[in-house]
C-alpha cells in the first residue's frame, strides 16, 4: 500500500466545467421564491405599499403636493418606501435567518462563488422592486389618473431601483447584526418611523418642522428627494448632494456588514 | 438508501492510497484572554481514498472543528489543513468535497428538485438528479417544499446535497445523531459503499460502536487532543469493554492486580470496575469472593472510557 499525496489537478485539463451563468440563475431564481413564497414577505413588502398609495395617493388625494397632483407626488414616495422595504426586509431579514439556521455554513463549504449568494440576493431585491413600482405605475396611471411624459415615468423608475442599493447594504448590515428572531421587528421599528419621518407617507412639507428638521439627517429622505426630483417635484438641495449623502450610507453600511460577516467565520464549538 | 448505482471511475481502484484532505498540527481557539476555549489543539489527520475515516470523541471533543478546518469552514489558528493538497477554502479543492453538517437550515419554502439543483449547479460532473434522488431515497418527494418534510425526509435531502456533486471525499458530522436504528443501519450501509467505490468517507461520532463497525480507521480525540488512533480492534483493546459493580470485601488494589482491568475504585461497599471484558475479571471476584453480592455487568459511557485513554497519556508522558 503506498500513500501519495493528492496534487492539486490544473484546471486546463478537458473536464466539464461549471456554468458560472446558471449558477447565478439559480441562485437568484431561488433567492426570489424563497422569500416569494412567505406570505408575510410577500404581503409586507408588496401589498403595503400599494395599499397605502390607494389610500393615502388616490382616495385621499387631491391636494397638491411639490407643484404636482397628489396621485403623481405619492407615486414617487410610496416607490420609496416600497424599494426601502423590499431592499431592507429582502437582505435584512432573510440574512439574518440564514445566519442562525446554519444555511450560510452550509453554502459556504459548497464550491459556490462565495458572490453568487449576495448577486442572487441583489437580484431577487431589484425584481421584488421592480414589481413594487410595476404595481405602483400601472395603479397611478389607471385610478391615479397620472399623466408624466414618457422620460419621466423611465427616470422615476430608474432612480427608484437603483435606490434600492443603500438600503440593501443597510438590510445586509442589520442581517449580521441582529438575531434571526429580533430581526423582523428592529427592522420594523427603524423602517416605519425612518419613513414617517422622511416624508414618504406624507409630504415632508405637511410634517412638523422639529420632523423637517431631522429628515435630512435620514437616508430614505435624500432618495425621496430624489425621485421626486424626477418629476420636479423635489424640495430644496442638489441631486448631486443627494447622491453623495446615500453613497456614503451604503458605504458605511457595507462596511459594517463586512465586518459582522469576518465576526461569523468559526462560529462554532464541538 | 442505496448506491449500488455510485460507480466511481476516476479514483484508481489499486491498492495505493491518496491523501485527500489532512490537517498538520493544527490548532483553533476561540476568544481571547481568559475566555480563551481551545477547540484542538496540535492535530495530525489524513483522510485516505477509499477509506472510511471515524473521528470518535465525546460531546465537545473539538470534532466538528476539526471537520470545519478540512471544509475550510474554520481557519486554524495555527497549522495546517489541506483539502486535495490545496487550501480547504480554495473552490477548486471544494468541487471534489460534499459535506453533510450539523443543524443545516434550508430554507423551508424550496422544493427537494430546486434545492438538489441549486448545489448541482456548483460542480462541473455532477451526479445526474434522478440519480440523487434515487440515491437519497427521495423518490416521490421531489417536488414537496422543505418545510413539509419530516426529520428523517429532511436529512435525506441533505444527503442528497451532499452526494449531487459526485465529490471524492465526503465528510459527516453526526450522521446518525437523533436517527431511529432502522435509519442508522440503512446509512451506514450506504457509508461503507461510498468508501467501497473508491471515495474517501470521514465522519464524526460520539458512538464507539458505531465506528467499531463502520470505520477502517478511527482516531480518538478528548478536549481537542488525539488519544489514540488506530483500526477498530486496536482501539476497542485499549478502550474499557465493561464495567462490573459488586458489592464486596475485594480491595483495589487486588482487583488492579487481575487481567484486563483498567480501573478500579470504591465507593462505599461497592467495587467498581472498568475492564476490557467482564469474564475474567467476574472469575476472579467470585473465586476471592464468593459472596459478592448485587453484581452488574454495563456498557461504560464513552466519557469513562475516555478517561482512561487520557489517564494512559498522562502517565506516560
Amino acid at each position: 500500500m503506498t500513500t501519495r499525496t493528492a496534487t492539486p489537478t490544473t484546471t486546463s485539463e478537458a473536464a466539464p466545467r461549471v456554468s458560472q451563468r446558471r449558477i447565478y440563475v439559480t441562485e437568484a431564481r431561488h433567492e426570489f421564491l424563497k422569500l416569494i413564497r412567505i406570505p408575510i414577505f410577500a404581503v409586507s413588502t408588496i401589498a403595503l405599499p400599494v395599499m397605502f398609495y390607494l389610500l393615502f395617493g388616490v382616495a385621499f388625494g387631491g391636494s397638491e403636493g411639490g407643484g404636482v397632483g397628489a396621485t403623481t407626488y405619492m407615486l414617487a414616495t410610496y416607490g420609496t418606501f416600497g424599494v426601502i422595504g423590499a431592499a431592507l426586509f429582502g437582505f435584512g431579514v432573510s440574512v439574518a435567518v440564514e445566519r442562525g439556521q446554519g444555511w450560510m455554513r452550509l453554502k459556504r463549504v459548497s464550491p459556490m462563488p462565495p458572490q453568487a449568494y449576495f448577486v442572487g440576493k441583489v437580484a431577487m431585491s431589484t425584481t421584488v422592486s421592480a414589481l413594487i413600482i410595476g404595481l405602483l405605475f400601472v395603479l397611478g396611471a389607471s385610478v391615479g389618473a397620472v399623466r408624466l411624459p414618457a422620460t419621466e415615468w423611465m427616470s422615476l423608475g430608474l432612480v427608484l431601483l437603483l435606490g434600492a442599493l443603500p438600503f440593501s447594504a443597510m438590510g445586509l448590515a442589520f442581517g449580521y447584526l441582529v438575531g434571526p428572531n429580533s430581526a423582523p421587528a428592529m427592522l420594523n421599528l427603524i423602517y416605519l418611523p425612518m419613513a414617517f419621518a422622511s416624508g414618504l407617507w406624507i409630504p415632508i412639507h405637511q410634517l412638523p418642522t422639529f420632523v423637517q428638521g431631522i429628515a435630512p439627517a435620514l437616508p430614505p429622505y435624500h432618495f425621496a428627494q430624489l425621485a421626486l426630483s424626477t418629476i420636479g417635484a423635489a424640495e430644496s438641495g442638489s441631486w448631486a448632494l443627494h447622491v453623495v449623502v446615500l453613497l456614503a450610507f451604503t458605504a458605511f453600511f457595507l462596511a459594517v456588514a463586512a465586518w459582522g460577516f469576518r465576526r461569523d467565520e468559526g462560529r462554532t464549538y464541538g | 438508501m442505496t448506491t449500488t448505482k455510485l460507480r466511481h471511475q476516476d479514483l484508481p481502484t489499486t491498492q495505493d492510497t491518496t491523501v485527500l484532505a489532512e490537517l498538520v498540527g493544527a490548532s483553533k481557539q476561540y476568544g481571547q484572554g481568559a475566555a480563551t476555549v481551545r477547540a484542538v489543539c496540535g492535530l495530525d489527520l489524513q483522510v485516505r481514498s477509499g477509506e472510511l475515516l471515524a473521528i470518535l470523541g465525546p460531546n465537545g471533543a473539538g470534532k466538528s472543528t476539526a471537520i470545519g478546518m478540512l471544509t475550510g469552514l474554520t481557519t486554524p489558528s495555527s497549522g495546517m489543513a489541506r483539502l486535495f493538497g490545496r487550501d480547504p477554502r480554495d473552490l477548486r479543492a471544494r468541487r471534489r468535497l460534499g459535506a453533510m453538517l450539523q443543524a443545516s437550515g434550508v430554507p423551508d419554502t424550496l422544493r427537494v428538485r430546486e434545492l438538489l439543483a441549486g448545489f448541482r449547479a456548483y460542480y462541473p460532473d455532477p451526479l445526474p438528479i434522478a440519480q440523487v434522488i434515487s440515491a437519497a431515497g427521495l423518490e416521490g418527494l421531489e417536488d414537496r417544499m422543505f418545510g413539509e418534510l419530516s426529520g428523517g425526509q429532511q436529512r435525506r435531502v441533505l444527503f442528497g446535497i451532499t452526494l449531487a456533486g459526485d465529490p471524492d471525499l465526503l465528510m459527516f458530522d453526526e450522521p446518525t445523531t437523533g436517527l431511529d436504528a432502522e435509519s442508522r443501519r440503512g446509512l451506514w450501509t450506504t457509508l461503507r459503499e461510498l468508501a467501497r467505490s473508491g471515495r474517501g468517507v470521514v465522519l464524526t461520532t460520539h458512538y464507539l460502536e458505531e465506528a467499531d463497525a463502520l470505520a477502517d480507521r478511527i482516531v480518538v480525540i478528548d478536549r481537542g487532543v488525539a488519544i489514540a488512533e488506530g483500526t477498530p480492534a486496536e482501539i476497542k483493546a485499549r478502550v474499557p469493554g465493561r464495567r462490573v459493580r459488586a458489592q464486596t470485601t475485594v480491595s483495589v488494589t487486588e482487583a488492579d492486580r487481575w487481567p484486563g482491568v483498567t480501573r478500579a475504585s470504591r465507593e462505599g461497599p461497592w467495587l467498581d470496575l472498568l475492564v476490557v471484558s467482564a469474564e475474567p475479571a467476574l472469575r476472579a471476584l467470585l473465586h476471592l469472593d464468593p459472596r459478592a453480592a448485587d453484581v452488574t455487568v454495563t456498557e461504560p459511557s464513552l466519557e469513562e472510557a475516555f478517561l482512561t485513554l487520557t489517564s494512559d497519556m498522562e502517565a506516560a508522558s
